[in-house]
């Protein structure tokens, strides 16, 4: 009897959290399709009184803005992921192999930069005025984002304790080199890791309105979610980035709707690939034990 | 006797450096392969590292971090005059120390009860939910707020305060409400995260620990007390003390973006994070951003060091280095 009941409270309390988690996206949707009147009128609501699409009419009718931000986007995920998984593996690997010299000292290397970093200034100066990381794509790409000691940890301690060294040796009495190992033997061996590693990475890029805020000056430039920040501390911000008649039909734009359908669109991505994600990060977080 | 075993050293270190450069030799496409991490390393924080110095300079743009002119402690006295410095702070510290017990206490409550959830559907369906803002951006956290916040439209002053028969909130003027709304979004975005870890320091428990505790006749509730709670503490232990390794870093995101820029609520929502940026980027002021910068860099990493020797104490396997 006790069992039971305390059983119906433990899901009350999850649907409660779950709701809870969920509602304020369902609201930005919900919003996004209610007709600029009905918000006038009533504010914000799960029911509205009048549903539209026009909204995305509006944002998809002169789409330059969104495709070029979404574009710039997709282009640092991709690449950015591609590349951060390259370097990074092809860095954890030799740092799991016990008969490297120096191996410590490298791997000193690279907590080192866990512990202690010099800061936002001499950073952004480093990378700007000495790299000339500003105001072009690889600004998103490259400052920051493609490597960071943690992932390099994970891996190596991933690489130490699944990749037997037996395996190794025994591949390189068979006479393969050392990249042939790596490569075909590896990394068909680490997909969970390369998998999980991954993830972070695009949610990393994808997420990303940091390096444009900070590099950026052109609006050509600016990724998805740094557009969406300027949309939302700036309602012009979407009408002023027109190229059609702005002023003519500033009248009877839907702002408010329109930047949550911006909103929307910026998280759709996510959404439709959250389940097949989420499962990875779940399994990936185990295997994500630093040290070793 | 002494000259001998002095050429025999002698000699086996010339053999042991002759073998370590054939081992290096040995493995140089290993190295090869480090090498454009090694790179990105060196680029991105090594050399950020060493212009850190620019906290003690005049920084002028056409020479550089390397070529201006010492400036002494100037950028820090100028810093600590103001009462900005103090204000930092303490919110970074008071946030990241509620954050710490609110996050801790939601995680393991969060974890202990999904573990009764029977059904395996439910469960998976709960925990995807719970896991789910983890993944949104800060800039998407606050379209969120914002359309619960938004003092016109807002759904919580149009009908949740209506219900109650409050009057509208101005909530992005009123500093006061703050603090409890970082603190909600906070949990609200990490908590699910969280109580992963918990879950699956859980499923380590061994088995026999309830049947036997069942078979003594143990209420659900004694046994989650007795048994589930000690065993989940050293891993609350270590991770609590990883965290507080954190304590001089905010989350950027949640103190930068959830305001809106809003002037009002700056002396709550200032965090060092917050603050280096905004003498950056919004004043120009390079002297005493990197100024701050320097606090937060050297004060935080005593604190990870620190930390991490505790942590070593405790359970070797979860530290650093």
């Amino acid at each position: 009897m006790e069992n039971k009941r305390t059983h119906w409270v433990i899901h009350v309390i999850f649907i409660f959290c779950s709701l809870a988690a969920i509602i304020p996206l369902l609201l930005v949707l919900i919003v996004s399709l209610t007709s600029e009147n009905s918000i006038a009128l009533y504010g914000y609501t799960f029911f509205p009184h009048e549903w539209t699409l026009s909204a995305y009419d509006y944002v998809f009718k002169d789409p330059q803005l969104l495709f070029q931000s979404y574009g710039n986007t997709i282009f640092s995920t991709v690449f950015g992921t591609l590349v951060c998984l390259c370097i990074t593996s092809a860095l954890a690997y030799p740092l799991s192999r016990k008969t490297l010299p120096f191996r410590k000292f490298f791997t000193f290397f690279v907590v080192f930069t866990i512990l202690f970093n010099g800061g936002l200034v001499p950073w952004y100066i480093v990378m700007k005025s000495n790299l000339h990381f500003s105001d072009n794509i690889w600004a998103l790409v490259v400052p920051g984002l493609l490597l960071n000691g943690f992932n390099v940890l994970i891996m190596r301690t991933f690489f130490k304790n699944t990749i037997p060294a037996e395996l190794i040796e025994a591949a390189n009495m068979d006479g393969a080199g050392e990249f042939r190992i790596f490569a075909q033997i590896v990394i068909p061996l680490s997909k969970p890791v390369f998998a999980t590693i991954g993830l972070f990475a695009t949610l990393g890029y994808w997420n990303d309105y940091w390096n444009s805020m900070i590099f950026q000056i052109q609006p050509k430039n600016f990724s998805i979610q740094y557009v969406l920040q300027n949309i939302l501390l700036n309602l012009q911000f979407l009408s002023q980035s027109r190229s059609s008649n702005a002023a003519a039909a500033t009248a009877n734009i839907p702002q408010e709707t329109s930047r949550m359908a911006m909103a929307i669109i910026a998280i759709g991505p996510i959404i439709f690939a959250y389940p097949f994600f989420q499962k990875f990060i779940i399994k990936g977080l185990t295997i994500g034990a630093v040290k070793g | 006797m002494d000259t001998i075993v002095k050429i025999e050293t002698n000699a086996m270190a010339v053999v042991k450096k002759r073998g370590t450069w054939k081992a290096i030799l040995r493995h140089k496409v290993l190295y090869f392969l480090m090498l454009p991490g090694i790179i990105y390393l060196l680029i991105n924080n090594y050399i950020p590292m060493f212009g850190i110095i620019i906290a003690f300079k005049n920084y002028n743009y056409s020479q550089g971090i390397f070529g201006s002119k010492w400036y002494g402690f100037e950028n820090f006295k100028y810093l600590f005059a103001t009462q900005d410095a103090y204000i930092m702070t303490r919110n970074t510290l008071l946030y990241n120390l509620v954050f710490i017990v609110v996050n801790l206490v939601l995680a393991v409550g969060m974890a202990i009860i999904i573990n009764e959830v029977r059904s395996n559907l439910a469960r998976r369906f709960y925990q995807s939910a719970v896991l789910l803002p983890y993944f949104l951006s800060a800039v998407i956290v606050a379209y969120l707020v914002y359309s619960l916040l938004n003092p016109d439209a807002g759904f919580v002053n149009r009908y949740l305060l209506k219900a109650f028969g409050v009057g509208d909130i101005q909530w992005y003027l009123e500093p006061k409400y703050w603090p409890y709304i970082f603190v909600i979004t906070n949990a609200w975005k990490n908590v699910g995260f969280g109580s992963i870890i918990y879950i699956s320091a859980m499923a380590g428990i061994d088995t026999e620990f309830y049947e036997a505790a069942t078979i003594d006749g143990a209420r659900k509730w004694q046994q989650v007390k007795y048994i589930t709670i000690p065993m989940l503490v050293p891993t609350m232990v270590i991770m609590t003390i990883l965290a507080i390794g954190r304590i001089f870093y905010s989350d950027f995101g949640l103190f930068y973006q959830l305001p809106m820029n809003s002037g009002t609520l700056t002396p709550v929502a200032n965090v060092i994070d917050t603050y280096v940026y905004n003498s950056l980027k919004t004043m120009g002021d390079i002297g005493m951003s990197s100024a701050a910068g320097f606090y937060q860099s050297v004060v935080g990493f005593l604190l990870v060091l620190s930390t991490n020797l505790a942590v070593r104490k405790i359970s070797p396997e979860n530290a650093l280095f």
